[in-house]
């Protein structure tokens, strides 16, 4: 198992300071928002709700190191706080839990997250597990074909990681080192199937050594150190060095949903061990060991991001859902094509 | 205008469409200095060089997954399955992903995307190399399904599948292949989705039909004729979505309708005809919609003579004309 | 080679010729073009020419016959390839050219894993033993082996009612002489369909009309009646009977009978007596036509037609040729009755195998019957008259006056004929006759 030392980095010219309460700003807003998704579950107004509470610091700092100019992202269920890096407002993000008309990312046919994004080439086709991978080096292949130096990124759990289409998908990345980097998001748990339950071996990243390019394990509640790790396999990508496998640790401090209850298969000490390594405490305290942020203005952050989510829920709980008409668009192009 | 067989038609239009679009992709196990097992791609790797011509590690779910991520991002690939009995590993990424991207993505996506697969039997495939695997796609919303039977079919119908914004499903007969010659012009043209052919009018029956299944058809309609039956033999070419309107207006016209097909008939294309006729055109029969097809048994003994018990013959659909005239 | 020639399409709306004078016989050889028949539709007579050159073997359709477009006439043999006139027709609707569609290539086969492989493991592809259908010619639909012709297909029925075809008088084609589509557009094309019948009916009503519903009752007994009429062939034989005994007879009686069993004494009794009577020795007339077989019923149970209230209904007399004529009287009485005031029951309609139709109490002479379906034959007895009659006694004519009745029957012409009609009539005739003052009342 990764060891993780629970010793955040610190800052680097990379990653400065001031950009680092900008993310932690981004973390806390998308676990008040997570949380409040939660909440409207239990009312009974979100049908269904993954979590990404505990991978907050991961995918905060994934999407830092990349460009979402150019760059693919091809996310799973649990990418919450991704969507929130890469400029999702709590309102599109609400529209999607709560299956509104506006929702920008399926038109509220999918689930949250499910879809694709409208304004960076972020996409998630479906729930099918591992599905993503081979069609992120389908990506990764067009973009050579294209001479586009874009990198893919594709998200997974440890739960994707027993699948075939993962093995597929990193062999055939490594026959041609083509620019993807493969993301674990490792919490530990594929629902309720403990990590040594799904693999023989130490690592996700170890298996990497089997496809030709290198693997990294890196502690996911460390913003400096995922954001270092992901930069160097975007470097490597962009350079046509081929793919990274990284591996981040994390923890999943909520159940797999919100039809979940994690009790029933996780102890109460393993439960409680997991407030340890919430990243957003970890962020917070290493933020101000360096002075980077007071109380006060800790405070003033928490506050701001709940009164935010105040207001976009108000305003997407009014919305609309979408006409039933529309359930007939889109099936294919009843027109078009390269004729 | 030239005489080609099937093969000869897809591998000169995969050439023509990909010397028409660059982003035009051939994907497959073995497509490149093999040319594929059925020599559909022979050639095209030293004309359009390795990184068009992709041979791919042997990974059916890995080839059409690739296919999806790289239509979604530019490209225009066409995917080859070496054998229709292969192709369930990838069930997923076609089924389950390619045919619901439009849809899931509310319209901001799309993977024009081409999969061929060669299928059918009676070429002695045993039960790994002989299999009808139309269905599973055909019930597909999402997907198009084309299943060109006649040379000038196949490239009309694949120059449509390459040049669709959607995944088109394209089954080519393998007996076909080499079987069947004829005039295909040289000139660029297509053949819409979802239109079907009267490849023979007649008056006195339709058979509807697609694949080898055509020709046999076509061959026990002459056999027919001699015995002063006259039937009409409607090619349906799309299996998604069927030309209801011309399977309707051939068995309203003549009010008998046999449906032929080499797939098992439980569940299949020909219940799906079937429904059709009755729903549309029950005033207009006069006689059973009738089905003609193998027993139901797993695809196919490789043993000659079973083979032959299985598979429909144009002697057998001329017992079923023959049957269904006398009602 | 064989080939069959068909009688060609001639004309738009033509289905259908009259094959004229064979002009070639069996054996003679023949020239493309030459004339081989002559051929008469409702719109041209012509000369079939010969479709090939070669020798004419068979004639398959004599003269006078009348023979569907298309069908087979003859048979000759050729050394020419001949197209079908069926298939050349097809050449005005738009369908690829063959060169298009393709043909198969003997031998170009593809091998099982794609590559060539001329399969040579049969001699012949289809081993003649699993042709069947348990080896692999699995149709569906239904069992069209058996002969089912109990109703229409939905277009049969469909193209009658829109051309008002009466489908029972249609003579199917089909399987188990099933009518088919081919079968309502042939006898609409030739006129059968009574569609004329929709467009004259608008024209003959007026506002000043009163169009009636019919009552269910009314429309039972048109249904009925129609029934009779189009499947039965009706033949018609009427006599005339001396019914002078038997009025004397009767008007000695009446009262005496009426008070002794409380039933008044009308000619019908006396007539069912002397009808029963006759059908027991002529058992054709109590029959019936049952799907192409005659069927001779046992008992003799005599409906009489009666006036209700309604319509016309027919109370069965059940084994009638074993009552007495008081008997008879008394079972009479009580079904008329019941049959006027509505409170028949089953079992007085049911049973019917001859019908006697007794107009004359409506003082009718004569009549046509419509047989009552699916019975053989009905019998009208027809008014009493004094006439002027001649007798011949002793040699001699005289006119003497006499009760005269004429006795009419209608029957099923598929079952009797004129004679075995006259037979049952002059039984009748006699018997009624033999009535007179010394008849005992039996």
């Amino acid at each position: 198992m990764l060891t993780t030392t629970n010793k955040p980095s610190d800052p680097t010219e990379q990653l400065s300071g001031t950009r680092l309460v900008e993310l932690y700003q981004t973390m806390v807003l998308s676990r008040y928002l997570d949380e409040r998704v939660w909440l409207l579950n239990r009312q009974g107004k979100a049908a269904i709700a993954a979590s990404a509470q505990g991978h907050e610091a991961t995918q905060v700092a994934c999407i830092e190191a990349t460009d979402p100019s150019k760059d693919h992202y091809l996310i799973y269920y649990r990418q919450f706080a991704a969507m929130m890096a890469l400029g999702t407002t709590p309102e599109e993000m609400l529209r999607g839990f709560l299956a509104k008309e506006d929702d920008p990312m399926s038109g509220a046919r999918q689930f949250p997250l499910h879809g694709a994004h409208p304004r960076v080439d972020l996409f998630n086709f479906s729930n099918v597990i591992a599905t993503q991978l081979p069609q992120a080096a389908g990506v990764a292949l067009a973009d050579t074909l294209k001479g586009s130096d874009a990198v893919t990124i594709v998200f997974f759990g440890d739960g994707a990681s027993s699948q075939g289409d993962t093995h597929e998908a990193m062999n055939f990345a490594g026959v041609h080192k083509l620019p993807v980097i493969f993301f674990c998001e490792n919490n530990r748990y594929a629902i309720s199937v403990p990590i040594e339950k799904q693999m023989g071996v130490e690592s996700v990243a170890s298996r990497a050594a089997g496809y030709g390019f290198p693997g990294v394990q890196v502690d996911g509640t460390d913003v400096v150190a995922v954001h270092e790790a992901t930069k160097a396999a975007v470097e490597r990508a962009r350079a046509g060095d081929g793919p990274t496998l990284i591996e981040a640790s994390v923890e999943r401090l909520l159940p797999h949903t919100t039809d979940d209850d994690h009790t029933r298969y996780r102890s109460a000490e393993d439960i409680a061990q997991m407030a340890n390594r919430d990243p957003i405490k970890i962020l917070s305290e290493l933020l101000k060991r360096r002075d980077l942020l007071t109380d006060d203005a800790d405070a003033e952050i928490h506050a701001a991001a709940k009164k935010r989510v105040n207001v976009a829920t108000d305003t997407v709980d009014a919305e609309p859902y979408p006409s039933v008409d529309t359930m007939f668009d889109h099936v294919v192009d009843s027109v078009g094509g390269n004729f | 205008m030239s005489e080609q067989t099937v093969i000869e038609a897809v591998r000169a239009t995969l050439q023509s469409e990909m010397r028409r679009d660059d982003t035009v992709i051939v994907l497959g196990e073995d497509v490149g200095s093999r040319g594929g097992v059925f020599l559909a791609t022979d050639g095209l790797i030293d004309e359009f060089g390795e990184n068009r011509v992709i041979d791919m590690p042997l990974a059916e779910s890995l080839i059409c997954g690739v296919a999806l991520g790289a239509a979604v991002n530019g490209m225009r690939p066409v995917a080859e399955i070496q054998f229709a009995d292969f192709v369930w590993p990838a069930i997923n990424q076609l089924v389950g992903e390619a045919s619901k991207v439009r849809y899931g993505t509310n319209g901001v996506k799309t993977a024009p995307m081409t999969v061929r697969i060669p299928y059918g039997g009676g070429v002695r495939g045993g039960l790994y190399h002989s299999q009808s695997i139309e269905v599973l796609f055909s019930h597909t919303p999402g997907l198009s399904v084309v299943a060109p039977a006649t040379p000038y079919d196949a490239k009309g119908l694949l120059a449509t599948a390459i040049r669709t914004d959607d995944p088109v499903i394209v089954l080519e007969h393998k007996r076909t292949y080499r079987l069947v010659k004829g005039d295909v012009p040289d000139e660029d043209y297509t053949i819409p989705i979802g239109k079907a052919e009267i490849k023979r009018p007649g008056t006195d029956m339709t058979i509807v039909t697609y694949g080898l299944m055509l020709h046999y058809s076509l061959q026990a309609a002459e056999m027919a004729a001699a015995n002063g039956i006259d039937v009409e033999v409607l090619d349906l070419r799309t299996l998604r979505p069927l030309d209801a309107d011309a399977i309707a207006e051939s068995a309203s016209r003549t009010g008998k309708a046999l449906i032929v097909q080499e797939d098992t008939p439980a569940v299949s294309i020909s219940s799906e005809v079937a429904a059709i006729i009755g729903e549309r055109c029950f005033f207009d029969l006069d006689g059973p919609i009738t089905r003609l097809g193998p027993p139901e048994l797993p695809p196919m003994p490789f043993s000659p003579i079973q083979e032959a018990a299985f598979m429909p013959s144009p002697e057998k659909i001329l017992a079923a004309i023959t049957k269904l005239s006398e009602i | 080679m064989a080939f069959n020639i068909e009688l060609p399409h001639v004309g738009e709306s033509v289905t259908e010729a009259v094959i004229g004078k064979w002009l070639k016989a069996p054996g003679d050889a023949i020239e493309k073009y030459d004339p081989l028949v002559e051929v008469v539709t409702d719109k041209v007579a012509m000369d079939v020419p010969s479709p090939a050159t070669g020798t004419l073997t068979k004639i398959l359709v004599e003269e006078g016959e009348t023979v569907l477009m298309g069908a087979v006439i003859a048979e000759m043999d050729t050394d020419e390839e001949i197209v079908p006139a069926s298939a050349s027709a097809r050449a005005a609707t738009s369908s690829p050219s063959a060169s298009r569609i393709g043909t198969m290539v003997q031998g170009a086969n593809v091998g099982p894993t794609g590559g060539e492989f001329l399969d040579t493991s049969l001699s012949t592809p289809e081993p003649a033993s699993v042709t069947n259908e348990a080896g692999g010619g699995n149709t569906s639909g239904s069992s069209h082996g058996s002969t089912r012709q109990k109703g229409f297909s939905p277009v049969v029925a469909r193209l009658a009612a829109e051309n008002d075809v009466d489908l029972n008088s249609l003579v199917g084609t089909g399987l188990g002489g099933r009518v088919s589509k081919k079968d309502v557009l042939a006898a609409v094309e030739k006129g059968q369909g009574r569609a004329s019948a929709g467009s004259a009916k608008d024209s003959l009503v007026t506002s000043e009309d009163e169009i009636i519903e019919p009552t269910p009752i009314r429309r039972m007994i048109a249904d009925h009646m129609v029934k009779a009429v189009s499947e039965i062939p009706h033949a018609w034989s009427a006599i005339e009977v001396d019914v002078t005994g038997m009025v004397e007879w009767r008007t000695a009686i009446k009262d005496r009978f009426e008070s002794e069993n409380g039933v008044r004494l009308t000619y019908l009794p006396i007539a069912l007596s002397v009808v029963a009577g006759a059908l027991r020795t002529n058992p054709r007339l109590n029959s019936s036509w049952l799907d192409g077989k005659i069927v001779l019923k046992k008992a003799i149970n005599v409906g009489v037609a009666v006036a209700a209230r309604g319509g016309l209904i027919v109370p069965v007399v059940h084994n009638a040729d074993e009552g007495t004529i008081t008997e008879l009287a008394g079972k009479l009485e009580g079904i008329v009755k019941r049959a006027r005031s509505g409170k028949m029951t089953i079992e007085d309609v049911r049973g019917g195998t001859f019908t006697l139709n007794n107009t004359g109490a409506l003082g009718s002479v004569w009549g046509g019957a419509i047989i009552n379906h699916p019975q053989a034959a009905i019998l009208t007895t027809e008014a009493i008259v004094k006439r002027p009659v001649v007798i011949s006694s002793n040699g001699k004519d005289e006119v003497v006056v006499r009760s005269m009745m004429n006795i009419c029957l209608s029957f099923d012409h598929r079952i009797i004929d004129g004679a075995e009609a006259s037979e049952f009539l002059q039984a009748v005739k006699s018997g009624i006759e033999a009535i007179n003052l010394e008849s005992d009342l039996k």
